[in-house]
Parts: structure tokens; C-alpha cells; sequence
């Protein structure tokens, strides 16, 4: 390392000029198929809503394909998957989702596979860096027991990773900054 | 730390890191007491290692989804100039081995030249300029150059503590290029006053890292009759040491 990084500062109260957009929480056309929305609430150590904060999600495709610079695994067979979604709002209410594919398995760590997930930033007022979490999906629990992640988060707070599936194509996630069931963040 | 010599650009194929330098002292903690809304707002249960996989060393490319031509202007959006100081505002995004990041994208938002940003919820009894909105978008160039036309913003009141002002500052927001090097963070001016008394600022406790913030005024830059102009380079997280820095 030749220079110092330049160190994060709070996304502040006023992030809406400038970062959300009409499709940004859109990774997919949401008539595309295969579409799915996930998305839920935000809460802080009061287990109250946080209307400020930004959402950010980064994913594979079901092949299990990036749609990043490098094309990694080729690029998507979806047309106009972008593999990254915005959310955050002017005048919010605590409520964030998304729509984006449903993720295939990537290659983790020794060779492993990792089972399908999101990697998941959340900005906000408040929060001098972004928390980093995953999302991982319900209906994927063998792959999930098997996840090389997930096997070294405390087996009592892996649930704060899964998304539910709660029909039609849409999964809950809620995500709690601090307090009870406060969700897994991680140090990337 | 000035690098002279020529800087590697990467090439887009080939040159991928396969894990980024971890700097668990490089960012502002979570918990900082002086900056009050941070008290409900960071977790309180320790933070779990996540090893650098496909998805944390990938990341989105945003820029033509996003830039529509003139968007690196903010002193063009509307039918007549915003009011304030004129500036220009450039640099380069490297890592931290100085390599410079092509093809990143740059956003910006900002305050007027009176304080006060074109948000629902900012009340302070500052006026709104109609020409201007305060949001900027670029990509950087071969050289991981961007650049933006703007006016300069001013300090402006909060709530976090009595007689509590902030530094004139713009907000910035990189992809990077990838996951792991997202950064979202504020370029504050030289020499404001407002340094010692602002807690976002000296949330981060390394004065060389606060100092990294903060951009030079360039004589050379500024573009005479037109506009001042302040420069700032942006450091994002360089490549891990060994390949086998990532195994659990």
C-alpha cells in the first residue's frame, strides 16, 4: 500500500438529489421473467423506522453471472440485467425493495459453492460507513446449510440473513441496525 | 506522498484483484458519540469476517444507465446559472497502489452558495436557488480522471449539538469497481474554520486521513475570467497483499 485510502463519511440526510433514480431498484426489467422483488423495512436500536437510509444490492444471475467490467461467467442471458439495485427515498417510511433475478450458486472460498445470495450496503444518516450484510433466500436451505459463509455466522443469528419467501415471487427482509434481532453485518 | 512516475492503468481483463486490502482502522467507527444520530443507528454485536468471494470483488457498472451529456455540469441545468462562486472541482480515483480507476462512476450532491440543498426535509431558512438542483454524475477517463462545473456551497446549521455548523463540504459516491471498494464520503475546502467544531469531519481520528478529505485550491487550474478551482484525488482500497491473505 503506497497511499492512505480516503475514509467514508456518513451518506447524510439529503442522499435524494443526487443517488436514487426512477429505476434504480430495478437490477431487472420487473416484467422480465423470473423477476423477483425482496424488500422489507429498516428499524434502528429503538426498533423504529428508519425513512433515510439507501439500499444497495449486488448480485449474480440465476447462471450464476455477473454483469460486471469483467463479464465474470460470461455475460447474462436476461437482457438488461444489470445485477445492481438502488433504493432510498426523498420522503420515506422505513420500506425498502427491490427487484432484481434470483441468484444461481457462485464459487466461494477453497472451491466451495456458495448458495444463491446478495451482497447488501446500507447508507444512511447516522452511519459514518456503510453495514454490509447478505441476503440468502429460504427456499434454498440445503444450500444454505451448506454455505461457507453462513457456517461461521453464529447459528443463532443466521436467520437474520435469510429472506422469506412470501409469495408471489417476493421475499421479506428486514434489516435491524441495532437492538433485538439485530441482523448480521460483516467486516469485508 | 506525491507518485511522479507513470501510473499502471488496468486492463480490464487480465488485471482483476482477487481480494482487496482489508483496513479495519481506515473508515470512522460506527459508534462515535459526538456525532449523536449514530447512537441507534450502529450495531452493537461484533462485525462477522466475510471472505472476499466472486460477489465482493465484482461490481456494477452504472454509467450509461445513468449520465445523460452535461451531467458533470451543475451550473447548466436550469435556464439561467445558479448563483455563488463559480468553481471547477477535478481529480483522479485511484487504489491505494496508486493505480488510477478507469470508468468509474462519480456522483456528487451538494448544497447552494446559501447552504441549502433541494430536499424536502432541509428547513433551515436559507433560499433555494431556482437554477440550481445540486446533483452531478461522471464517469472517469483512461487516466481515472473526473471532473465537474459547480458552485461552491456553503456552511450550514444542524441539530447535532448547540451552535452546530457544518464545513462546506460535497457529498461523493464511487462504485469503484467493485464491491469492495464502494465509498461514499464528503471533499471538504482548505482552511475551514468549521474543522475543529464539526464531528462528521473528526469522526475520523487519523489527522492524515482527515486531511485526505480535504482538496487543494489549484492557481493553475483555475480558468481565468471563469471559474476557481479546487482539486481532490480519491483513494480507494488497493488489492490484498498475497492470494492467500482470503482463506478462513
Amino acid at each position: 500500500m503506497i497511499f492512505g485510502s480516503t475514509p467514508s463519511q456518513t451518506v447524510g440526510p439529503y442522499f435524494a438529489i443526487g443517488l436514487p433514480w426512477d429505476g434504480g431498484p430495478n437490477a431487472v426489467d420487473p416484467d422480465a421473467p423470473g423477476a423477483i422483488r425482496i424488500g422489507g423495512m429498516v428499524h434502528d436500536g429503538h426498533a423504529q423506522p428508519v425513512p433515510d437510509a439507501l439500499i444497495e444490492t449486488w448480485g449474480a444471475d440465476p447462471g450464476g453471472r455477473f454483469a460486471d467490467l469483467y463479464d465474470h461467467g460470461g455475460p447474462s442471458e436476461t437482457g438488461g440485467f444489470r445485477g445492481f439495485a438502488r433504493c432510498g427515498h426523498e420522503d420515506g417510511d422505513g420500506s425498502w425493495e427491490i427487484v432484481t433475478l434470483k441468484p444461481g450458486p457462485v464459487p466461494g472460498p477453497g472451491g466451495e459453492q456458495q448458495a444463491p445470495h446478495l451482497a447488501v450496503s446500507i447508507f444512511a444518516r447516522g452511519m459514518l460507513d456503510r453495514c454490509v450484510t447478505r441476503i440468502y433466500f429460504s427456499d434454498e436451505r440445503e444450500a444454505n446449510d451448506q454455505d461457507p459463509v453462513l457456517r461461521h455466522v453464529p447459528v443463532e443469528r443466521r436467520a437474520t440473513l435469510i429472506a422469506q419467501l412470501a409469495g408471489n415471487g417476493s421475499y421479506r427482509f428486514d434489516i435491524r441496525l441495532q437492538g433485538e434481532g439485530e441482523t448480521v453485518f460483516f467486516a469485508l | 506522498m506525491a507518485a511522479t512516475e507513470e501510473r499502471k492503468i488496468y486492463d480490464p481483463v487480465t488485471d482483476t484483484p482477487l481480494s482487496y486490502r482489508r483496513e479495519p482502522d481506515a473508515d470512522p467507527p460506527l459508534d462515535y458519540e459526538p456525532y449523536k444520530s449514530t447512537a441507534l443507528r450502529h450495531p452493537k454485536q461484533p462485525l462477522v469476517y466475510l471472505p472476499q468471494t466472486i460477489t465482493e470483488i465484482t461490481g456494477p457498472q452504472l454509467g450509461a444507465a445513468r449520465l445523460a451529456p452535461g451531467d458533470n455540469d451543475l451550473t447548466r441545468q436550469h435556464a439561467a446559472e445558479p448563483i455563488g462562486e463559480r468553481m471547477t472541482l477535478s481529480g483522479r480515483v485511484f487504489d491505494t497502489e496508486g493505480k488510477p480507476l478507469r470508468n468509474t462512476f462519480v456522483e456528487i450532491w451538494q448544497a447552494n452558495a446559501a447552504g441549502r440543498y433541494l430536499h424536502k426535509w432541509d428547513r433551515w431558512p436559507a433560499p433555494l436557488d431556482p437554477n440550481f438542483s445540486g446533483a452531478g454524475r461522471c464517469l472517469t477517463d483512461s487516466e481515472g480522471r473526473y471532473g465537474f462545473t459547480t458552485v461552491k456551497p456553503a456552511p450550514y446549521p444542524w441539530g447535532n449539538h448547540h451552535n452546530a455548523w457544518r464545513p462546506a463540504h460535497i457529498h461523493f459516491s464511487l462504485l469503484g469497481r467493485a464491491f469492495a471498494q464502494r465509498l461514499v464520503t464528503q471533499m471538504y475546502f482548505p482552511g475551514d474554520p468549521l474543522f475543529e467544531f464539526d464531528p462528521i469531519f473528526n469522526s475520523v481520528r487519523d489527522p492524515k486521513a482527515r486531511g485526505r478529505m480535504i482538496a487543494s485550491f489549484s492557481i493553475h487550474a483555475t480558468e481565468p475570467n471563469f471559474a476557481l478551482a479546487y482539486e481532490w484525488d480519491i483513494y480507494l482500497r488497493g488489492p490484498g497483499q498475497t492470494p492467500f491473505e482470503e482463506t478462513f
